[in-house]
């Protein structure tokens, strides 16, 4: 495993470690493979698991300063984006993506080892994404609706979050990630010191962008008092509720909202809160369990657990999947 | 990767890159002939169909835009008017008009990631667009130009530009100011000579010199370039030719699933494969392309070149490009919001199916609703599955004739067909590493394609 550093002592956020970001020795011939101009910056990596490709695209996204990252960074390691491949180790590996097949268990271990830094990008990788919604199903019969021939299909009955498997350094919320936070992040890499992102909720950026509130105007249940701002709260800036696609706030007070919107708005409205993207996020995860009934079969790890070691079974036994073999 | 067999060749590639998605190709050559071409698309499934089972329309569109973080308009686009289409909808015309305007943003972004930042490394001969931009600085900075203009109308009728958060049913659920839409306007003003240059440059590119014939389909629509609406049509001529509303792709086309795949394959009834995409919409509908893209299009003399080689796709996608941000000038132009946000509606039991072109062609949705407008089942038949059998069929005809080239340049070259497509793996797998292998001539040699 990686030798990271002990926490900085100075700053609250979640994640432990303050990486050391000056380029490795070894990493001094891989820089000269950059795929863009001379630089002798960090190495950057970029790894895909089970996605849809729209977190790594933000990279390509940041078009006004894509050029000059290039110069600051050696992205070595960017399949969508170049035919030029890196084996590692890279000093800074994004990962897009959520665990869904056995390859993919034994793929992150390796990438894990690789890594000096790694930072999970997007809903998928930190959650588990949308596709962890099968958690709550049988996976046999998702399977078998969908492919004439389920047995050619090799996948797991979980789509699980990367720090449920490896230890993860730093982690990007969002459905998709917001631009502004890869940056910010990258930045601060670039200046070796550790990035800066509140912990406050979606309705903090709502009262700075000063959009009326959509539950208190206009009766639209809305995620945003328990969702992790960093979107700049676009949903209701979009005259909607948000669908908690940067998942739940650190100790988002869950019960407390359910009360008061069930005294404000009636219990109809709680079963309109569906946060698809971040369901196997605590504590959306609790949440979506009870209003489907029934518990979550994955083992869900509490953030910056670190298992490295013990990934999640192949088909570990859901309770709710009789059929599962 | 090479592996070698007696007489056998055997060429190995893990992941082909700079496409979306994960996928690999598997070559077959007996006795020095290519037998069959197979893309096996690793990308995990994520059973979206199933997904969307039992959640409401607007959790359905939300949904399924995550198929893919490239093009997520185009998913919701079709999911929004298969419902309309199935509760008797019509928007206002200002309300088609502005879902028009955020599509064009959609294909502008999409065409020009893969254009300039995909595709153009292969005809100058670099990997990535960052080692291309060493030496063509200000091609790769236009094309990140023109990227995030289309990528600014998408953020501005949308919210953002992955995953954008406003279509609804019946309209959008926040509408964009005059003003939004005339500092749009000032941008695709200064973008359209850059995208107008691209074009006019792509007629000095030299394509590798591969040429085959294959069956084009896509929406046609009798005043306009195709996109959110028209009917599906096909190239040919008498009883093969394909006419039907866009709600009815299932009456031609199916779907199959071939062994170490995790994407189905569509195909036509009579089993063959086809092609869907920019080149098969210039084929069919190149007619209909906004003057400026047309003349810049004629300028190049690659209209009728796009119809065969499929390495042509780069002109086809520069010229959409084009007709895009100008037919986006127009709309921000002429714009006037709808009276109402989204007309009220009631849903419906019933089938709500529609065809929509994606920035990559073709794409189908078919919900079963409920009385609730909940889908009970749901199918999604996205560009890529469409255009494997294609890409396939032109793998063995194109490997067919370079079997001369070393490993490394034989699958550089078919690396560069399937790039070619613009397949998007996220999607069909909802795709792609290439094998080369050389075996006995023990079996048959006709393509073992199912049919």
């Amino acid at each position: 495993m990686t030798d990271l550093p002990a926490a900085a002592e100075t700053n609250s956020l979640p994640k432990p470690a303050q990486p050391d970001l000056s380029p490795t020795e070894n990493l001094a011939e891989s820089s000269a493979h950059n795929l863009g101009e001379k630089n002798t910056g960090p190495s950057l990596a970029v790894a895909k698991f089970t996605s849809c490709d729209g977190c790594q695209l933000s990279l390509l996204n940041l078009e006004d300063h894509f050029l000059d990252l290039t110069r600051r960074f050696g992205i070595v390691e960017f399949p969508e984006a170049s035919s030029l491949r890196h084996a590692g180790p890279y000093d800074i590996l994004l990962i897009e993506g959520s665990i869904s097949t056995p390859e993919q268990t034994e793929l992150i271990q390796e990438l894990r080892k690789k890594a000096k830094i790694l930072v999970t990008i997007g809903a998928c990788a930190t959650t588990g994404g949308v596709q962890a919604l099968r958690n709550w199903a049988n996976h046999d019969e998702f399977r078998a609706s969908i492919y004439p021939h389920p047995e050619f299909i090799s996948d797991l009955a979980t789509s699980t979050a990367i720090e449920d498997h490896v230890t993860v350094d730093f982690a990007l919320p969002g459905c998709p990630i917001h631009p502004d936070q890869l940056l910010e992040l990258l930045s601060a890499f670039r200046a070796g010191r550790r990035p800066q992102f509140t912990d406050e909720a979606v309705c903090a950026e709502c009262k700075r962008r000063g959009t009326v509130c959509v539950i208190v105007a206009q009766g639209i249940p809305c995620l945003g008092p328990v969702t992790r701002a960093g979107c700049h709260a676009i949903c209701p800036s979009y005259e909607r509720g948000c669908y908690g696609c940067f998942g739940p706030k650190e100790n988002a007070n869950i019960d407390g909202f359910f009360t008061y919107l069930r005294e404000t708005q009636g219990e109809a409205a709680i079963a309109q809160l569906f946060p698809a993207f971040t369901a196997c996020a605590t504590p959306f995860r609790d949440m979506l369990s009870v209003q489907n009934g029934r518990p979550v079969s994955v083992r869900v790890t509490s953030p910056n657990s670190n298992l490295p070691t013990t990934p999640i079974p192949p088909d570990s036994p859901n309770p709710n999947s009789p059929s599962q073999v | 990767m090479h592996k070698t067999n007696g007489a056998e060749r055997s060429l190995d590639v893990s992941l082909i890159t700079r496409v979306e998605g994960e996928g690999s190709l598997h070559l077959l050559v007996q006795e020095g002939k290519v037998a069959e071409a197979r893309l096996s698309i690793f990308e995990a499934p994520r059973y979206f169909e199933k997904l969307v089972e039992g959640r409401t329309p607007q959790e359905v569109i939300d949904i399924v835009a995550r198929i893919c973080g490239i093009c997520p308009v185009a998913y919701q686009m079709t999911a929004v008017q298969a419902f309309e289409d199935c509760f008797g909808i019509e928007v206002a015309p200002e309300t088609r008009a502005l879902r028009r305007l955020m599509y064009c943003g959609e294909w502008i972004e999409s065409h020009a990631l893969h254009l300039y930042m995909l595709q153009t490394p292969d005809f100058l001969g670099y990997p990535s667009a960052v080692a291309m931009a060493q030496d063509h600085r200000d091609l790769v900075a236009n094309g990140l130009r023109v990227k995030k203009m289309g990528n600014t109308i998408i953020e501005c009728i949308g919210g953002r530009a992955i995953h954008p958060v406003s279509l609804c049913v019946g309209g959008f659920t926040h509408l964009p100011s005059r003003k939004e839409l005339d500092a749009l306007r000032r941008e695709l003003d200064a973008v359209i000579p850059l995208a107008t240059d691209t074009l006019r440059w792509t007629g000095n590119l030299t394509a590798p010199p591969f040429t085959r014939e294959t069956l084009f389909v896509s929406l046609f629509h009798p005043h306009e370039y195709p996109m959110n609406e028209g009917r599906i049509v096909s190239s040919g001529s008498g009883s093969h030719t394909i006419d039907l509303a866009p709600g009815a792709w299932a009456d031609a086309f199916h779907e199959i699933q071939l062994e170490g795949t995790n994407a189905l394959h569509a195909r036509t009834m009579s089993g063959e494969t086809y092609a869907v995409g920019p080149p098969a919409r210039i084929a069919l509908c190149g007619d209909q392309l906004h003057p400026e893209a047309h003349a810049g299009l004629s300028e190049t003399g690659l209209r009728e070149e796009i119809a065969r080689n499929p390495h042509w796709g780069i002109a086809a996608r520069a010229a959409e490009i084009l007709h895009a941000l100008c037919e986006a000038r127009d709309i921000a132009e002429s714009y006037r919001p709808p009276a109402e946000k989204a007309v009220p509606w009631t849903p419906r039991a019933g089938i709500a199916a529609w065809t929509t072109e994606a920035p990559r062609g073709t794409l189908y949705h078919r919900y079963l609703l409920d009385e609730e407008g909940k889908p009970r089942h749901a199918t999604i038949i996205p560009p890529t599955s469409q255009n494997q059998g294609a890409i396939e069929h032109d793998l063995v005809e194109s490997a067919s004739g370079l079997l001369h080239l070393s490993d490394e340049k034989l699958t550089a070259e078919l690396e560069r067909l399937v790039r070619s497509y613009d397949p998007c793996i996220s999607c069909a797998t909802h795709f792609l590493a290439v094998t080369v292998e050389d075996t006995p001539s023990a079996k048959n040699t006709a393509p073992a394609q199912e049919q």
